[in-house]
Parts: structure tokens; sequence; C-alpha cells
């Protein structure tokens, strides 16, 4: 067959400029909306942080100026709150309450919760029980849960005092002394969140593969040999997810410690986000509380941020990368 | 900048190598940073103080007619409080002789002064009236969130004939008054809230506890001391289990200082700030007030509750009425409602508690008033709302039929009905007439009170914990002299 005979017809319109115009027109018009479609594609995007960030931005113009119930119409004071603020005795001991609540509950849920996975990853009908009973404290409001917990605790009528003198402790006094406000506290965290890092255990657990555990069974390793040589490096890519998590969390913790304490005895257990509440709420001093948060923020990010950093490195060695 | 020169500068920054990103994140952060500011006017940044000249009271004219108002509805935030269900139980008979309808929000008194000062804060006029108290006036009062009542009371238009403001006792509608000025008497041509109900703080005491063991209430603060400590120390051998001797308030809050602790303190004849050159001079390490508090704490430690640095109002008055403290320093109808229905109904009595040297009664109270809010759009039916609810129309229903004790009003208080209805309580009405001539708001008028009133809490709790009483309130005072005059 001829060539020429599959030849498509020649272009009527190559000659003619006005029947060429609606199609360029059209490749035009295709042309910018391709051009637009990256930036439409980024506008839900775009809505989404400015709804996250307008209200932050908000937030910390806040901080440059002295507004509070006392001073309806502000000025700028600048920097004046942060160095106020950072001069102060208090932000520094609420500083080190913050660390040493949020390390401790921290390691505390950690270890308790890595433990707790490990007796329930044997899958008998008891342990399958324990998995539905285990996250009934994630359930509770964790403001219930510290009221709960206060009234327990509350010596002249709560039920610790019975269990403790039971066990022969005597001079039980709840949460009046410093110690003994921080470590509650502590308890009363590990209480409700331990189940939420058990159960980021289990599940990391039951995804590990079976082949090293039985070569080092074969080859007749112990219990605490394997646990340490296998189990806890191969686990710890999912143990840091839950890590992470709950140390961004306790070091913002407001509503265990304040149902609790409010802060006391003294300033024991008054973290900074205690001082902050009290300052934007309590004393309506909006510009000095907002401080508070903002450099609580500052915290946590860097913070979270180094340990994202970290985690990534762990699970790229995981992945061979 | 015109949009020939902003056309200039995109292709010349591009140009310098900046990526489309990174021009994207600069935009974004300079879009962010410039919204904030018009939403700084926004969230109430220039707001502040009205002025009672232009009251919208000035305005209402011609005869007063209760039923001015019909159809609409005034919105209510309150605490919820045996005041708050006495008035839900009388609503009807102001619904049916206003026409107004009464639209009642209610949250507990633990997170009810947050959810207010959040209300007021937003300016929204959600609410047209709500519950407070002195102290709250000055929070609340200097940057403008409450409406000055003066002008409403002034007005024979605005209020009824029989509303009576003399009726009153003059130290409660004094609370209710300020100037704004850090330091200076409460009192003046301003009234920033009502009287609805209060508190005055006595001593409540087992009577069967001291009758075995021999005991009259105290008259000096030692004698409460050593009262205290004796229950502790014989209690349990004369059958009274392990009764200890004084219930207090210990948390760290404001709440703490203000019923027993700063009664007692102003009868010691100690102040908390003095005004020097203008400014407030903390005066609760001086070595009086330092010797005071160091006993105080000690009382506390060694015949007071364990836990005690968790007890707010409510742990101290169940104690009393459970029958696990004999004494009860703290608001007279704290204790007053643990005469019903608990294990140590029908064995309680009052007294005034110690006096001062020299005699003194001086007591603190709590009075429960009822303020308008400024941004309230609705501020003829909420005051109508307010002179029923203060009415002795009202109060003599509430305090009579219902719990609404103390009577703020007079005519109330000295009624045969009401006296009645309190003899069944021992000693309570011949407590409250002593106390009364010298109770009065003892503290100094100051826009910081809750930081002060809060941090002196906190170091009440570490001398209690065994921190020495002189370093601990010198750092106190030291601590809040910058921060009340700043």
């Amino acid at each position: 067959m001829p060539l020429t005979a599959e030849a498509p017809p020649p272009r009527q319109d190559s000659a003619d400029g006005a029947s060429t115009a609606p199609l360029a027109e059209a490749r035009r018009v295709s042309r910018r909306r391709k051009a637009l479609r990256p930036y439409l594609l980024s506008v839900p995007a775009v809505l989404l942080c400015a709804g996250i960030l307008y209200p932050f931005f908000l937030g910390v113009s806040y901080t440059f100026f002295d507004f509070s119930a006392q001073n309806p119409q502000p000025d700028v004071v600048g920097f004046e709150n942060f160095a106020t603020i950072l001069a102060s005795d208090e932000f520094w001991a609420s500083a080190r309450v913050t660390l040493l609540f949020a390390l401790s509950a921290t390691a505390l849920e950690t270890v308790l919760g890595v433990g707790v996975a490990l007796l329930l990853n044997r899958s008998s009908l008891i342990d399958k029980l324990f998995e539905r009973v285990l996250i009934v404290p994630l359930m509770v409001a964790p403001i219930l849960a510290a009221i709960m917990w206060k009234l327990l605790l509350l010596p002249e009528v709560g039920w610790i005092r019975p269990i403790a003198e039971f066990f022969g402790v005597t001079g039980y006094n709840g949460t009046d002394s410093p110690v003994m406000a921080m470590v509650w506290a502590i308890v009363v965290d590990a209480w409700i969140f331990t189940p939420f890092v058990a159960i980021i255990a289990l599940a990391g657990l039951r995804s590990l593969p079976k082949s090293p555990f039985e070569a080092a069974s074969v080859d007749g390793a112990s219990w605490w040999l394997t646990f340490r040589k296998l189990t806890l490096p191969m686990l710890w890519p999912y143990l840091l997810v839950a890590v992470i998590f709950r140390l961004m969390d306790n070091l913002k913790m407001f509503d265990v410690i304040f149902g609790l304490t409010s802060g006391g005895p003294g300033d024991a257990t008054t973290t900074l986000q205690i001082s902050a509440y009290l300052e934007a709420i309590s004393y309506a001093r909006y510009s000095r509380g907002l401080t508070y948060m903002f450099l609580l923020w500052a915290l946590v990010f860097v913070i979270s941020m180094i340990l994202v950093k970290y985690l990534r490195r762990i699970q790229d060695r995981a992945a061979g990368v | 900048m015109s949009a020939m020169d902003h056309n200039h500068v995109i292709p010349s920054i591009a140009g310098r190598g900046l990526s489309r990103r990174r021009l994207l994140r600069i935009a974004g952060t300079a879009t962010a940073a410039a919204a904030s500011a018009p939403l700084l006017q926004a969230c109430g940044f220039g707001g502040g103080a009205g002025t009672s000249g232009d009251s919208e009271a000035n305005a209402v004219s011609g005869s007063f007619d209760w039923k001015k108002h019909k159809g609409k509805t005034v919105r209510l935030l309150m605490n919820k409080h045996p005041y708050t269900d006495a008035l839900k139980a009388h609503r009807k008979e102001f619904e049916q002789k206003t026409g107004i309808s009464l639209a009642i929000d209610e949250f507990p008194e633990s997170n009810y002064f947050d959810k207010l000062t959040l209300e007021l804060r937003s300016q929204q006029g959600n609410y047209d009236a709500f519950m407070l108290g002195a102290y709250m006036v000055w929070q609340y009062g200097p940057p403008g969130y409450l409406e000055d009542l003066q002008p409403w009371m002034d007005n024979s238009s605005a209020t009824a004939a029989e509303f009576a403001p003399d009726d009153f006792f003059p130290a409660l509608l004094t609370a209710g008054q300020w100037n704004f000025e850090n330091g200076a008497p409460l009192g003046g041509d301003r009234q920033w809230m009502l009287p609805w109900g209060f508190e005055t703080n006595t001593v409540c005491y087992r009577k069967d506890v001291f009758d075995k063991l021999g005991l009259r209430p105290a008259e000096t603060f030692d004698e409460l001391i050593d009262i205290a400590g004796t229950i502790t120390k014989k209690a349990s051998s004369a059958g009274f289990g392990d009764m200890y001797g004084i219930a207090v308030r210990g948390s760290k809050e404001w709440a703490t200082i203000h019923p027993g602790f700063m009664t007692m303190y102003s009868r010691m004849g100690l102040t908390d700030f003095e005004l020097a050159d203008g400014k407030l001079v903390p005066k609760m390490n001086t070595p009086e007030a330092v010797e005071f508090t160091d006993k105080w704490a000690k009382m506390v430690a060694d015949s007071g509750p364990s836990g005690w640095t968790s007890y707010t109002w409510y742990q101290a008055s169940s104690d009393l009425g459970a029958g696990n403290a004999a004494m009860l320093f703290d608001a007279d109808i704290a204790a007053y409602f643990q005469n019903e229905d608990t294990p140590a109904a029908g064995k309680l009595a009052w007294h005034p508690g110690p006096k001062g040297p020299g005699g003194s009664l001086d007591t603190n109270m709590w009075i429960w008033s009822l303020g308008m809010n400024a941004a309230s759009s609705n501020k003829e039916a909420a005051w109508w709302f307010l002179q029923w609810a203060t009415s002795k129309e009202h109060l003599q229903y509430a305090a009579t039929k219902e719990q609404h004790i103390d009577a703020v009003r007079k005519s109330v208080a000295d009624s045969a009905e009401y006296k009645d209805r309190l003899s069944a309580a021992t000693d309570f009405v011949e407590t409250f007439e002593q106390v009364m001539p010298q109770t009065a708001i003892q503290f100094t008028p100051q826009t910081n009170f809750f930081d002060a009133t809060t941090s002196w809490a906190g170091a009440l709790q570490d001398i209690y914990n065994g921190a020495g009483a002189a370093a601990t309130l010198n750092t106190l005072a030291s601590d809040l002299e910058g921060r009340v005059n700043s």
C-alpha cells in the first residue's frame, strides 16, 4: 500500500491564521492550567498550615507585648518578657521539675510497657483477656484519673493508706512531701500511659522475624542474652516511636499534675505548663503566660527534633540503608 | 511598594538563586507575620475600662415596670452552689413577675473562674450576669469587664422602690466598691457587684468531743493550738478513733489563705501589704507574721490532717462531717452543710474562734456576689434580674426555704423565720452576730491578688514541710514586691 495513501490529509489551517487561533488558545489555557496545577494542589496544605500557624504566630506575637487583664492596652516591650522570665528562679525551678517529671515518667512507662508487652506476647487465653483490660486506663480522661487518684491517696479517706499500713509502711502522708508528690505524679502518669507503650511494644514484638530467635534457641542462648542482643535491638525502632510520643506528652503534661497536686507542695511539682497556666489564666498576665508556653514549645521542639532524627537513623539502619 | 517595584524585586530575588520553595517559605512567613497584626486588635488589644458617665442606666426613663422587658432572655454564668439551687427553685416567680426568661449555665467551682475569666476576656457578651467575689473585682474591674451598677441603683426608673440598698450589711456592699488603685481601700462611688450570699470565718467544733474531753472553745491562738493537740492525742482513748484536732485548707491556691488563716492573721493585728510611696510593700515577713505563720504550720503538722497540702474547703469540711476532725476553722456555712446527713450531724457547735490581742475578732469573709458583664447587649433586662435576685423577696425565700445562707440583707438575717431555722445549729446565729461587726475583707485590694495569695499558700506548704519560716517568707516578700508593683 503506497505510503501516500496513508498519509494524513494536509492541515487545512496551515495557511489560515484565523482557524488556528482557537487551538492556540486552547493550548495556552492548557499550559496555564498545567502551570497552576501544583499551586492549586497545594491550596489545602497551605490552608491547613495557615490554620495551624496563624494562632501560633498570634501567640508568639503576644510575647512581645505587656498584655494582661491589668493592662488591656498593651505596649510593645520587645524581649522583656523573655528576659524577665529567663532571669527568674521560678522559671528554672519549673524547667527542672518539667524535665525531672518527663524523663522519669517516660523511663518508667517504657520499662513497664516493655515488661507488660513481653508478658502478653504469649497468646494464651489469659494474655488475650489482659490485652483488653490493659487499655482501660487509656480510656479514662487524664484529669479524671488524677482526681480519682487524688481521692485514693488522701490519707484520711483513701485506700492507699490502709494498704501501705498493711505492708508495714508507717507515716504515709499522701502527696504532702515534695518527693512523694513528684513520685505519685509519675506513678499516676505511668498508670494511665504504660498501656500505650505496651501496645506499641507488643505490636513490634509480634512483627519481629522468628528465625533469629529460633537460631538463638538452637544455640542455647539464655532468655536474658536473647532479650539483650536480639529482642531489644530489633524492637528499638518501634519503642522509640512510643518514647518520642510519651516524652513530648510528658514535657507538656498539665492535667495529671494539676489535678493531683496543683503544682505543690510549694513549687515541688510546678512544671512549665502549670506556670504558664497560672500566669495566663489565674493571674491574667497573658503575655507572660504565653512567653512560658513559647519557651516550653521551644524545649519540646528541640528535644523532639533530636529524637526524630535519631529515630530516622535507627530506621535507616534497620532497613540496611 | 508599587506593583512595578514588586515585579522587579521577585525576579531579582529568584535571579540570586532562591528556589521556588524557599521563595514560598519566605512569603508564607511574611504573610503569617502580617496576618497577626490585625488579629491582635480583634483579640482584644485596645480594650479598656469603661466609665460610668456613659452608663446605659442613664438612658432609662419613665416609671419603673417589672414587665418592661417581657419576652427577653437573660443568660447567666453560675457556679454550682446551693445559692444557684435556690435561684433555680424560685426562678418561676421571677419569670412570672417580669416575663424575662433565665438561661442558666452552671460550672463546678474548680473551673468556674477559669471559664468566667475567658468569657469576660473574650468581650463577646455571651453572658449577661454571673457570680463573682470581691477579689475578682480586683482582677476583672480594671480592664473594664464589669458594669458599674451604681448608676442603675441610683436611677429610680430602672430600680424598684423596694430594692433598699441600705438593707445590705454595709461591709458587704463596700466590698464591691473600689477605685482600681493598688492599695487603695475598698469603698467609693462605683459598685461592681451586689452581695448575694456570704461566708464569715469561724470555728465549728464537735461539742460531744469537747464535752467528753472537758474542753472549751479556744479564746486565744495559743489555746487553739493546745486544744487541737490535746484532741489529736486523746481522741482515740476517748473513743473517737483516729480523729485529729483541726481541719483547715492547705492546697496551693489563693483559697487556702483567705478563710481561717487570714482571719487569725488579721486578729493578730497583721497585714498582708502596706502602701508606702505609692508602692505595695509585703508584710508577711515581719517578725510577728513569721512567728504566727510558723505556729500555724506547726499546728497543722501536729494536729491537722495527713495529706494537708491537697486540702480544699471540700476535704476540710468533709472531714468534720465524717467525724475525722474535731474542729474546722473555715467558712461558717461550710460547716453548716455538714450538720445534716453526716455522722457529725447534730453534734456541731459554732464559736467565733480565738481572739487576737486586745480581743480583736477581725474576720475575713467571702461574698458570693452578682455582677453584670460590661460587654452584655442586654443590660436592662440583666439589671432587672440582678435587683430581683438580690431583693428581700428572693433572699428571704432562699434563706428560709432553701440553703441560701449567710443572709446578706439585715432584714433577712434579723427575721424570726430565718433565726428559727438556724436555731437547730448550736450557737450559729450567736456566733454570726458576734463576728459580724468586725467582718470585712481583710486583704489589701490589689490587681495581683491571686498571684500574691497563691504564692503565699505555696510558702505555707514549704514551711509545713520543714522549711524555715523566716527565710521562706523573706523570699516570698522579696519575690512579690517586684511582681505586685510591676
